[in-house]
């Protein structure tokens, strides 16, 4: 389809949806069956334990914050496992291809596959981990019952579902783009990419990006709005403070984003010419929009990891956080100095030396206070007691790697050093580097940390350790033969090599994914066994306070009740429960209030399905679908406001109940 | 200090060749540019590693220290700030950036790709007597097409340069993005449609380099490879001559029969070349009758062409590089303006190419930015050094 002359043929009930869509590869047949007897039998077994009632009613239509991030996270798990099949097809391709052979991917099958790889990863594996890590820890954190907006997060999360379920759709039906993640026109242009794939793309993200943003704002206003009464910005947890930077981000950067995205649509829709050759179009400035979005989005990624570091070592060291002033404006620092360095990504684009020193000395700037960080985890460790379990493993494991990361990360700040490394495996080196040492190290420390929090019982450890070991040692394996690759001259997205001096190291990094894929395969064993012994009392958590935490989400029971807090905590400095339970402070038991709450809605649902069918109406040109789901979209949405039965409040006697049980829970573990 | 790093730059130099060993062209480079990248990045490296390594072995030390079973360390857990180390902290960083802020601005300045080379290796500063080299390179989908205006042949995935002299890119591509890069001679620059880049680069010792192209281009990416060839002056003399008496003409026709796409091209070469072609690849206008960009904007410039641009127009999604158009859904074949200069004004149109700065001659040495013109002061008014030719007084008149 790659050469469709002129106006692709169309119908008016299907658009240019026809036989030609089903994909030709036999990979593809063979993951279809698997995706769909797999579906068969989740669909069976949730018939079969009556399972949907339950989903749908507490679960899918939940405003709950908490079982929200859940959904977030899993929606995370479950896309990580196509993002790293691809990863895995990548590795074996590339080591495949010597010596004459083509390998086992032609191109359009292979380009689809890193690109799918990218966009997969950064949003719908990592977005989604952090919003949904955000969601669960915030309002806890802040000592709030739940985030402002409740429906309109419930609305985000599936916003973002839309977006994946419209990304995977393109495996099955017609192609996913073959433009690299981030569709440089005039590659993803009409005429370059004349069928499908860059229009699944737009649309993914756009119905994806839809619900980011919105999350960003409800977030961010959570957290200016409806912090626990005596908490000032500066007695905010660290977490909280990194996830009000990046939620900063996130608003002011992801319309960016969509309006690049708007722009890149006209010019295939309407055959404007923002991005085009001819015409006055020009491409670079849509290479300089996406990295405005794009480089403050790395911050997005790291700084609420940063966030999780920062507590895993200050409580698994039993100590304050060394620095918290100095770890805040730090933030700050970052959250500001990331909107000054986008051009970094195309010092060889031909910008002037001066332009390019100015850009590349701020990206070093922002090393500065990123090294500050790093100090202060330091010396948060320094005359500390440091215990070593899975989450204080992963934050020591991620500063080890991260270093080496943040410093080649300088390296190519270096316009010089950029323009013989830009697009090498060096750089795929670098930037694995510090979104695995930092982003997932972070994430896997963050859940193996609050798993107990949110399921009232610990993860296994074994399996964590196995998890952790192959992981760490995985990754070094992987990525450290690309940095030596890309110091021989191999640049990214090559798909076949005739110099076979290459191949021995694709091959120790095609065996660092293996150590990968079992380090992931040994945590999927590791949340399996620990559900499965959910009632070992060794594992049980009936404290609400397994790891001597400091934050106030520790002062509730694990998993916390809807409410999250009986009364709402009065903060007196940082460190909130940390100083309570020095002060010895009762819990307060007593005259309780009824409690007021947001109702469920499947209006989250509904609009987010309709907004998937615009979407997949848009990429096949079905025109009377689009202008039906569309104006659908709007009189749901419309309809939904004028709907009054939102809330309600959780009686007295419910709340009593909850509180008693917990008193004697509270005893019963204090009495072994 | 400076003995010390010179220590640690031999330790790691050495470290280097072993690498080199594995054909790390980017550590060992034989080009000039290449070599004071290289150098750069080496340099960089040094100094962060003065920072990098204490704090890997301060974690590890720390870590170990530290430990929970290690009752006989000290334990503090209300200590949480000190305002010394707090100074210290961020101050190290700070000294370490502005060190390297200021080797970043000086070498990205003397290594700017567009600055016309001031030495062609430690030794030898360029002098009046150097000859400049001109190459022409346009990126196709999925070949490199190479134009030697001076010589008047042209190669397609083949370069052949002679050893020791400078030599002057020029870069365009016809439909997509991509980037040129041999990385034994110097760092890449990307080509792109309707834009000209420029690259200076020198190679110092002869022999067969690997040149790629460095961004994704679409399905023929992989196999858009060629051999650039080091040689000295007879060599080059004996490849102009072959080319030459091996015929080929390569004019508008033949351009655009190249440039449809096309995958692991072999080389070809043509002994004669239209001179303004490359010009008319960079204003997008090889098909006949197409408006040159050069032409829209001097249009555009007098103010548009008012009724005489409704007059003779063209459908927007013709052809192009003989490949079949594709037509936005929803916007349908709009008509565009077609060009009405004259071949007169349209040559003069098409000279106008971009402008290097006059070289700036530096000091054969270590680089210090001694050879940099100092900067006048930031709010002072210098002329753009890379920029278009202003149009010509009265241009545009005659629409």
């Amino acid at each position: 389809m790659a050469d469709a002359p002129g106006a692709q043929p169309t119908t008016f009930l299907l658009g240019r949806l026809n036989w030609e869509a089903i994909p030709k590869e036999p990979i593809v047949w063979v993951t279809f069956a698997a995706v769909v007897l797999g579906g068969i039998l989740v669909l069976a077994a949730l018939t079969k334990y009556r399972l949907w009632g339950y989903l749908w009613k507490e679960w899918f239509t939940s405003v709950d914050h908490k079982k929200i991030g859940i959904m977030y996270i899993v929606l995370a798990l479950v896309m990580f496992v196509r993002g790293f099949a691809d990863a895995l097809m990548m590795r074996l391709q590339q080591v495949w291809a010597f010596g004459g052979s083509e390998g086992y991917l032609n191109s359009h099958h292979y380009d689809q596959i890193f690109t799918a790889h990218g966009v997969i990863m950064i949003f719908f594996v990592a977005m989604p981990f952090i919003t949904g890590l955000m969601n669960y820890l915030v309002p806890l954190q802040i000592g709030a019952r739940d985030v402002s907006f409740p429906f309109l997060n419930n609305f985000s999360f599936w916003m973002t579902v839309g977006g994946a379920v419209i990304t995977m759709a393109s495996l099955f039906v017609g192609e996913y783009a073959q433009t690299g993640w981030l569709a440089f026109p005039p590659l993803s242009g009409i005429q370059s990419s004349p069928y499908v794939g860059v229009d699944y793309y737009i649309w993914g993200l756009q119905v994806a990006g839809v619900g980011t943003t919105l999350s960003g704002i409800n977030l961010l206003v959570t957290i200016l709005k409806m912090r626990a009464p005596g908490m000032t910005l500066m007695r905010m947890p660290i977490f909280t403070w990194t996830s009000l930077c990046a939620n900063i981000l996130i608003v002011a950067s992801f319309p960016i984003l969509t309006m690049t995205l708007i722009l890149l649509t006209l010019d295939r829709y309407l055959g404007t010419a923002f991005f085009t050759n001819e015409a006055g179009g020009n491409a670079m400035m849509y290479v300089n929009l996406i990295w405005i979005w794009g480089h403050p989005e790395v911050y997005i990624l790291i700084l609420p990891l940063f966030g999780v570091f920062s507590e895993v070592t200050s409580t698994f060291s039993g100590k304050r956080l060394f620095g918290y002033s100095s770890m805040v404006y730090a933030t700050i620092c970052i959250t500001i100095l990331s909107y000054l360095v986008w051009l970094h990504h195309f010092f060889t684009m031909g910008s002037g030396a001066s332009v390019n020193s100015f850009f590349g000395i701020t990206t070093m700037i922002i090393s500065i206070p990123t090294g500050a960080k790093l100090f202060n985890w330091l010396f948060t460790m320094y005359k500390g007691r440091i215990r070593y379990e899975l989450p204080m493993m992963w934050t020591v494991a991620f500063m080890l790697t991260f270093v080496v990361g943040g410093m080649t990360g300088v390296l190519l700040a270096v316009p010089p050093a950029d323009f013989v490394l830009h697009n090498s495996l060096f750089l795929i080196a670098h930037f694995h580097n510090v979104i695995i040492g930092g982003v997932l190290f972070g994430l896997f420390a963050a859940i193996n940390f609050w798993w107990p929090k949110a399921f009232g019982y610990k993860l296994n450890v074994f399996w964590g350790k196995v998890s952790f070991w192959f992981w760490v040692v995985g990754f070094w394996a992987a990525f450290m033969p690309l940095y030596i690759l890309g110091l021989m001259g191999v640049t990214r997205r090559m798909r076949v090599f005739d110099d076979p001096s290459y191949q021995i190291w694709f091959g120790i990094a095609a065996f660092g994914a293996v150590l990968i894929a079992i380090g992931i395969a040994a945590m999927f064993v590791q949340f399996g066994v620990s559900i499965w012994k959910r009632n070992d009392p060794a594992m049980r958590d009936e404290t609400g306070d397994p790891w001597d935490g400091r934050t106030l989400e520790w002062a509730t029971s694990s998993p916390p009740p809807d409410y999250n807090f009986a009364f709402t905590p009065v903060s007196h400095g940082l460190d909130t429960w940390w100083d309570m339970k020095r002060e010895g402070a009762a819990r307060p038991t007593g005259k309780y209030h009824a409690i007021h709450m947001p109702k469920n809605t499947g209006m989250g649902v509904i609009l987010s399905a309709i907004a998937t069918i615009f979407g997949m109406a848009m990429i096949w040109y079905i025109w009377w679908l689009a202008v039906l789901s569309f104006v659908a979209l709007v009189a749901a949405s419309i309809w939904h406001t004028f709907n009054y039965n939102r809330d309600f409040y959780i009686p007295v006697d419910e709340i009593e109940a909850k509180e008693a049980a917990r008193t004697k829970q509270l005893q019963a573990a204090a009495g072994v | 200090m400076k003995s010390l790093l010179n220590i640690r730059a031999t330790l790691l130099m050495s470290a280097l060749v072993a690498l080199a060993g594995c054909k790390a062209e980017v550590l060992a480079p034989s080009g000039d540019v290449a070599a004071r990248q290289r150098d750069l990045l080496v340099q960089s490296t040094l100094l962060m590693l003065l920072i990098i390594v204490p704090v890997m072995l301060l974690t590890v030390f720390f870590a170990w220290k530290y430990r929970s079973k290690n009752k006989e360390a000290d334990y503090q857990p209300d200590w949480d700030h000190s305002t010394k180390l707090e100074l210290v902290i961020w101050a190290v960083p700070l000294l370490l950036i502005i060190c390297l802020g200021a080797l970043t601005w000086v070498g990205t300045h003397l290594l700017d790709p567009y600055r016309p080379l001031d030495r062609t290796d430690v030794n030898t500063p360029v002098t009046e007597e150097h000859q400049t080299l001109k190459v022409e390179v346009v990126a196709l989908d999925w070949k490199w097409l190479f134009i030697y205006p001076e010589q008047g042949i042209a190669t397609v995935n083949r370069l052949v340069v002679p050893e020791d002299t400078p030599i002057e890119f020029s870069l365009t591509s016809s439909t997509v993005m991509n980037a040129f890069y041999i990385p034994s001679m110097a760092g890449m620059i990307y080509a792109m449609p309707g834009m000209e880049t420029k690259l200076h680069g020198v190679m110092n010792e002869p022999g067969d380099y690997k040149g790629i192209a460095s961004h994704f281009s679409g399905a023929g990416f992989s196999g858009m490879h060629f051999v650039a060839t080091a040689t000295d002056q007879a060599g080059f003399d004996a490849f102009v001559a072959e080319t030459k008496a091996a015929g080929g003409m390569l004019d508008r026709t033949a351009y655009l029969e190249l440039a449809a796409p096309s995958q692991n091209e072999p080389v070809r070469t043509y002994a004669d070349v239209d001179p303004i072609l490359f010009a008319r690849v960079v204003n997008i206008c090889v098909e006949d009758g197409k408006i040159c960009m050069a032409e829209m904007m001097e249009i555009d410039a007098a103010g548009g062409a008012g009724h005489a641009g409704m007059m003779n127009l063209m459908p927007r999604y013709a052809s192009a590089d003989g490949r079949a158009l594709a037509i936005p859904v929803l916007g349908g074949n709009l008509n565009m303006i077609q060009g009405f200069c004259g071949p007169d004004e349209e040559a003069r149109m098409l000279t106008q190419r971009v402008v290097i700065a006059p070289r700036e001659i530096t000091e054969p040495g270590p680089m210090r930015g001694a050879g940099l013109t100092p900067p006048r002061g930031i709010f002072a008014k210098e002329p753009n050094q890379f920029s278009q030719i202003p149009p010509e007084a009265g241009a545009g008149k005659d629409f």
